[in-house]
């Protein structure tokens, strides 16, 4: 329970425009993104926003398409609340909150076409790529959603995949020497906005959003929005829900410009 | 999803789609009040072919006791869909679309609820799919709240929902199954259509800002009106009882 | 001052009741200077207040309620008892035990034991605790014989009737003891049973069709009925 005084102090602050650490309402916390940090997954990325720590893993397989896709690669996402990351996640399957972020983080990458599937097709209708990309939080001080984004696209970007050879038979072998890149369409850039009171911040952490009244979580590509989730136990006004899109965007141009220095400087 | 639509054509040559509906407009909506005897609340949706049961029960005591809270109810809520609501048959077994979508109905209801009125108790919103043709949560949601409001739960205000789609390249609203999986957009949507507060937002597909800024209010405009459906219902059900307290208390 | 309904509209939750310099009452909230209902009831306004009489609903315990418990668990001096709400009745033991015995010293059910029904009144209610009820006075306690029935809480008033008219008919008529607790249970006890049955028969009555009107005459008819068998 968050003692009163707490939330008190954090809405007196913000009413100056200022937040319990320093942060303006619009600012975000110290992002730091580590790649290929994992030696035995495809694609690896470590993020840290302020003291919040995710890490996501990529790993390949080849498998059966769908049905109703064919011609498809097949992309899986699951997240995890480890118990290390919080004295309040309990060992045991994902909760609701774990699923619903590892579902909105899909709908993200898939809405934004991150992967380009049509590429992963090896042999139509029989043998296609899976990529399952796994996320775990391993400190949990606010904002898992979008850390955990972040580094699910830079393990993404970073991928390393083996290569798929057909022989003449049609059998499919893996090429582990040939390496190349997942084929990327776009970079989709998650952003959560949290409503407090009557103000809106960027990148809540973990105090704040104990005190938070709803969250609204976006995601970006090209300028436009692919994913949105509201999630709190009130409401947002119309004029709140905009602004903190508007908001969003801007942070996540920000963002988007993190990332791609850290996926091109490699 | 992404899915070409197969040479399916969502809207016609007149301009109408599938169903012959405008763009704009909703489904036939029916709801029913009352209609299981055990729950404390209880409604029953038809909106097109989805067809939902809502029941509440509560306010009521929390199992297992540690979950209670000292200072109000808590709110559960169960989103099912029968095996044989959909075309292919669903396993019993909660998938992890159910666990969220429960938690995201759970998330739309509670701001209407006056939870502080039952400290230490637990009102409880369980939702059974008997028939899946697209909108399911937002017609369960519609339906929920009325169940709510027939248990004699205090409330701030009913909780209205609509979903918006986007179908060659225009808004639609009240997406059916067909137009969710072959369209390009997907976006829930609730509201306390008397406080304008917007309880339920997801979307699942791409537009600009501007695109959302049009869609909410499309859906504002058909959460006003289905607001006045729930009204209508609920007061159908209860206006021979107050006829008959108020004839009771004039002779 | 616009006031949008008048005395007995049936109004649902949200709907704007009035705007201005009106008090809300009960089941009716303020804010941004509109009033807004929060359950189906019948408005009610009176001197600048505006309520809503709830239709529906649990029962919200009141002090000085007549309530009818069932005993379900022990405290160290206390018995506890179900009364059909998510709040737990709390009954003092030395109520119940002899003057000199001390509650610690005794085994508490040899006077009240679980499952036995107990006709209490509300004597405090906080909704952060349970209910404290007490079992002292006329008519109040334990009750060894007779029926137990259970109805909606929210048609108690329709079955107790305009000064009592109703339940002073089935009363008259059947001969029956009736206590009626705002809880939603009801004792009956009758001279024999079949007054009793008849009773319970009327009451269940009342419970499912208080929302139709005509219901007095409706009652005595199925009175005047049975009892010519």
């Amino acid at each position: 329970m968050i003692p009163k005084l707490k939330k008190q102090q954090i809405m007196d602050l913000l009413s100056s425009g200022r937040r319990i650490d320093g942060r303006g309402l619009e600012d975000l916390r110290l992002v730091e993104i580590k790649c290929q940090c994992v030696k035995n997954a495809e694609g690896s990325a470590e993020v840290r926003l302020g003291k919040t720590l995710a890490i996501a893993g990529v790993k390949t397989s080849i498998g059966t398409p769908f049905a109703d896709a064919p011609d498809m690669g097949v992309m899986i996402v699951n997240a995890e609340f480890l118990p290390i990351a919080s004295p309040t996640f309990e060992p045991g399957p994902p909760d609701e909150n774990a699923i619903e972020l590892a579902r909105v983080i899909d709908r993200g990458l898939r809405r934004a076409e991150i992967i380009d599937l049509r590429k992963l097709c090896i042999v139509p209708g029989k043998a296609v790529w899976e990529i399952w990309i796994d996320i775990h939080a391993l400190n949990h001080d606010g904002n898992l959603m979008d850390a955990s984004a972040l580094a699910a696209v830079a393990a993404i970007l970073m991928a390393e995949v083996p290569k798929a050879v057909v022989n003449e038979r049609g059998e499919v072998t893996i090429d582990k020497n040939e390496k190349q890149r997942l084929p990327i369409k776009n970079i989709p850039i998650t952003v959560t906005i949290a409503k407090i009171g009557d103000k809106l911040v960027v990148d809540p952490n973990l105090d704040e959003e104990e005190v938070s009244d709803a969250f609204l979580t976006a995601t970006f590509v090209n300028d436009k929005i692919c994913a949105i989730q509201k999630r709190g136990e009130k409401g947002l006004t119309m004029e709140e829900t905009m602004r903190a899109l508007q908001v969003a965007r801007q942070k996540a141009r920000e963002l988007f410009k993190i990332i791609k220095e850290v996926v091109g400087s490699e | 999803m992404g899915v070409k639509s197969k040479g399916l054509e969502l809207i016609r040559p007149d301009g109408k789609r599938l169903d012959g509906r405008r763009p704009d407009e909703i489904r036939e909506l029916k709801i029913k009040v009352g209609i299981l005897e055990n729950a404390d609340g209880s409604a029953y949706i038809e909106q097109g072919d989805t067809k939902i049961y809502a029941a509440v029960y509560g306010p009521r005591e929390v199992h297992p006791r540690h979950l209670a809270l000292p200072n109000r109810a808590i709110i559960r809520c169960r989103y099912h869909m029968t095996p044989f609501s959909v075309e292919e048959r669903k396993s019993p077994a909660p998938t992890r679309r159910e666990i969220e979508l429960s938690k995201v109905i759970r998330e739309a209801l509670t701001p209407a609820i006056i939870v502080e009125h039952f400290p230490f108790s637990a009102i409880d919103v369980f939702i059974e799919v008997i028939n899946a043709d697209g909108s399911t949560r937002c017609a369960s949601i519609i339906a929920a709240s009325v169940a709510l409001a027939s248990a004699g739960i205090p409330m701030r205000d009913l909780v209205a929902a609509c979903s918006v789609g986007k179908i060659n390249g225009m808004l639609v609203l009240d997406v059916t199954d067909v137009e969710d999986k072959y369209g390009e957009v997907d976006m829930p949507f609730a509201m306390m259509p008397n406080r304008n507060e917007i309880t339920l937002l997801q979307l699942d597909g791409v537009l600009s800002l501007e695109e959302i800024e049009k869609a909410i209010s499309m859906a504002t405009k058909a959460c006003k009106e289905i607001y006045e459906k729930q009204k209508s219902a609920l007061k159908e059900k209860y206006i021979e009882l107050r006829k008959a307290v108020e004839e009771s208390a004039k002779t | 001052m616009p006031i949008y309904v008048k005395d007995w509209d049936l109004v649902v939750p949200g709907e704007v009741l009035a705007e201005g310099d009106y008090i809300a009452g009960p089941y009716v909230y303020k804010e941004d200077n509109k009033l807004f209902a929060t359950t189906i009831g019948i408005v009610e306004s009176k001197r600048g207040v505006i309520r809503v009489v709830p239709l529906q609903g649990p029962y919200v315990p009141k002090v000085g309620d007549v309530v009818i418990g069932i005993v379900i668990d022990y405290l160290p001096t206390a018995y506890v008892l179900d009364i059909n709400s998510s709040y737990k009745a709390i009954l003092q033991a030395a109520e119940v035990l002899p003057p000199q015995k001390n509650a610690l010293a005794e085994d508490l059910s040899k006077y009240l034991d679980v499952g036995d029904v107990v006709i209490c009144k509300v004597v405090r209610f906080d909704k952060y605790s349970d209910v404290v009820v007490s079992c002292k006075g006329r008519e109040l306690g334990k009750v060894v014989d007779g029926r137990l029935i259970k109805v909606s809480p929210a048609k108690i008033p329709r079955l107790i009737g305009r000064k009592g008219s109703m339940i002073n008919l089935i009363k008259k008529e059947t001969g029956c003891k009736i206590v009626i607790g705002q809880n939603g249970f009801i004792w009956i006890k009758g001279k024999d049973p079949t007054s009793e049955v008849l009773a319970e028969k009327v009451t269940r009555k009342i419970d499912e069709e208080a929302h139709i009107s005509g219901l007095t005459q409706r009652v005595q008819l199925m009175l005047q009925l049975e009892k010519r068998g």
